[in-house]
């Protein structure tokens, strides 16, 4: 079967490269193709990358708070650049302030995110979600 | 005494240079005009006659030529993402010395290719994908450009999953499937496409163009122009080694500008990537080390409106002394009179003030952007394309130039400008005027004599003296 390619990136204007660098490493150990992007990713670079490598993922990363804000729209504009479909997740310190998670959640996914991670999660829960969404194993 | 001829075919002038391998001096340069029409070699008869003239009889051990005549080396290139591998495919073709025709993004329409028909382009570069990565795109382009009318060569550097199923859409066409420009994100591998490229304009483009019958008279047209000015551009930078293992130092980094009636062309020699320990993270393709950019819309005749429309009539009009309306008077006059160089005073400070906006815009178009950012953790830097501030030498050449007066001063719109600090333009540097028009040239003798082509270099480079 055909290695799945995942975009990796830290969303906006955050600089937090060491939690990207954790991933990188996790998603290729699990298997994954990945193209690590670094930090202070656009949402236009997301797109780009993952319409030229036909990724099958991409894996938003945010540390500094502005994650709500810098992740609006990249779902519609997924679907603007042809990407309709492609799994897009999200994880980190994504929100400012105390708030349940599950309602956190929920708001991305009601931005259109496949899945929303709070901070602490461990890498292999992600991959184990990535596997479960691929219908690997 | 060891005379080689060296001869660059050019679209309006065929231009000859003499040198002598055993004192290493350039013996002379003479010009005619270049006869494509009829047979190449009558103009070039007459540009070595006019030669001999100067020099007295002279018996070349070799003859070496390049070319730019009847449209140069005309390329289409096509890629999936704009900035991605459309770019990288671009850069590939500027490179290998090719004047683009046109670069497409994302899928080819049927207007396209009637477009791409009515330029009949010499070579085609098909790109789009990363290696294992996005197939639709080019495959898709594949099968559009297999519905051309006009015949032209296609080379494939792309996704190389499906490099042969495009070559197999193209039957019946000269197909050659080369490296991805871009195999993985973000890596940038343009040599193999342009070694195919080159290959093909040796073979097939000097044959169809008519340099045949100039085959008697030269023993190699060895590449585009431009191929040969990057190669001298290398050399003068680098340095060479000597046959006895000593090294013949280059000058370092450097920056060339090559102003001409029509077109601006501008190549840096250097790195350009962001110093280690700044707080500047690099976006984009990384950008090549010996990177050639040619501004269609920048030229001192054919194109002298773009310049006015660049930098503004009032920029003019600032540097040269002239008053607007009479700026505007003379630039429409100069355009309509392609011919007409400066013969007075009046004159002379229009083009000067029209070089000095050609250079400035060519050259931050060349060079690199820094952007600010207000992070948590204090400000970061984004930059964009090649940092050229570390630079300190800078090479004139082009008809428009050599022959100025203040050109040091004119080769200081290169520089770096407080009013627009974020543009990554050389600080300071020591300006090298290319008066007997030779570059090109020692580009091509290179290929054979690097050293002597290095040492001549050095010599008739007459350092101006300018330094800011």
């Amino acid at each position: 079967m055909e290695k799945k390619t995942l975009v990796l990136g830290v969303i906006g204007a955050d600089v937090h490269a060491v939690g990207v660098s954790i991933l990188n490493r996790a998603f290729l150990d699990a298997g994954f193709d990945v193209v690590n992007l670094g930090v202070m990713v656009s949402q236009e670079e997301f797109i780009s990358a993952a319409i030229e490598t036909g990724a099958d993922a991409i894996m938003v990363s945010s540390l500094y708070g502005q994650g709500e804000l810098d992740c609006r729209g990249l779902r519609e504009k997924c679907d603007e650049a042809g990407l309709k479909g492609i799994l897009l997740y999200v994880g980190g310190n994504i929100v400012i302030g105390k708030h349940e998670f599950s309602e956190v959640e929920k708001r991305f996914k009601d931005m259109g995110f496949d899945r929303a991670f709070p901070p602490g999660t461990d890498p292999q829960t992600t991959i184990d979600c990535l596997k479960e969404d691929f219908h690997l194993n | 005494m060891r005379p080689v001829l060296l001869i660059d075919f050019g679209s309006t002038y065929t231009k000859v240079t003499a040198v002598d391998l055993e004192t290493e001096e350039l013996l002379g340069t003479s010009q005619s005009w270049t006869t494509i029409q009829t047979d190449i070699g009558e103009g070039l008869a007459d540009a070595v006659a006019k030669l001999e003239e100067k020099t007295g009889p002279l018996q070349f051990e070799a003859r070496y030529a390049c070319s730019s005549a009847a449209g140069g080396l005309r390329m289409i290139t096509s890629g999936l993402v704009p900035e991605l591998t459309a770019e990288a495919a671009k850069q590939a073709s500027l490179g290998a010395g090719a004047k683009i025709r046109g670069v497409y993004s994302f899928e080819l329409t049927e207007d396209d290719i009637e477009d791409i028909d009515a330029e009949h382009p010499d070579i085609f570069l098909l790109t789009g994908g990363t290696d294992g990565g996005n197939k639709e795109c080019i495959l898709h382009n594949a099968d559009m450009l297999a519905t051309c009318k006009t015949d032209f060569p296609v080379v494939i550097a792309g996704n190389r999953s499906v490099a042969r199923t495009c070559a197999k859409k193209l039957e019946g066409r000269e197909v050659h499937i080369v490296e991805n420009v871009m195999p993985k994100f973000g890596a940038l591998n343009i040599k193999p496409a342009q070694d195919k490229i080159r290959e093909i304009f040796l073979k097939r483009i000097v044959e169809a163009k008519g340099y045949t019958k100039a085959q008697s008279l030269i023993d190699n047209i060895a590449m585009p122009t431009p191929s040969a000015m990057m190669q001298a551009m290398q050399l003068l930078a680098e340095g060479c080694e000597n046959p006895d293992g000593s090294k013949e130092t280059g000058i370092g980094d450097l920056l060339a500008v090559d102003v001409g009636g029509a077109t601006t062309d501008i190549y840096s020699v250097c790195d350009g990537m962001p110093r280690a320990g700044m707080d500047t993270i690099f976006k984009g393709l990384p950008e090549p080390y010996i990177k050639r950019t040619v501004e269609g819309d920048i030229g001192m005749r054919y194109s002298i409106h773009g310049i006015e429309e660049a930098v503004g009539t009032g920029y003019i009009s600032q540097l040269s002394g002239i008053p607007e309306d009479r700026c505007r008077e003379m630039i429409d006059y100069l355009g309509r009179n392609t011919e007409v160089v400066p013969t007075d005073a009046e004159s002379e400070a229009l083009d000067f003030a029209l070089a000095s906006g050609a250079i400035k815009t060519a050259v931050t178009r060349h060079a690199g952007r820094l952007e600010e950012f207000y992070t948590m953790n204090g400000i970061a830097y984004m930059q964009t394309g090649k940092d050229l501030r570390e630079i300190r030498q800078i090479i004139v050449t082009g008809g428009s130039l050599i022959h100025t007066k203040r050109t040091g001063k004119i080769a200081s719109a290169a520089f770096w400008d407080p009013q627009d600090p974020f543009s990554l333009k050389p600080k300071q540097a020591d300006i090298w005027v290319d008066r007997s028009y030779i570059l090109a040239a020692m580009g091509l003798l290179s290929g054979y004599y690097p050293g002597t082509a290095l040492r001549i270099m050095k010599k008739e480079l007459k350092k101006d003296g300018y330094q800011e």
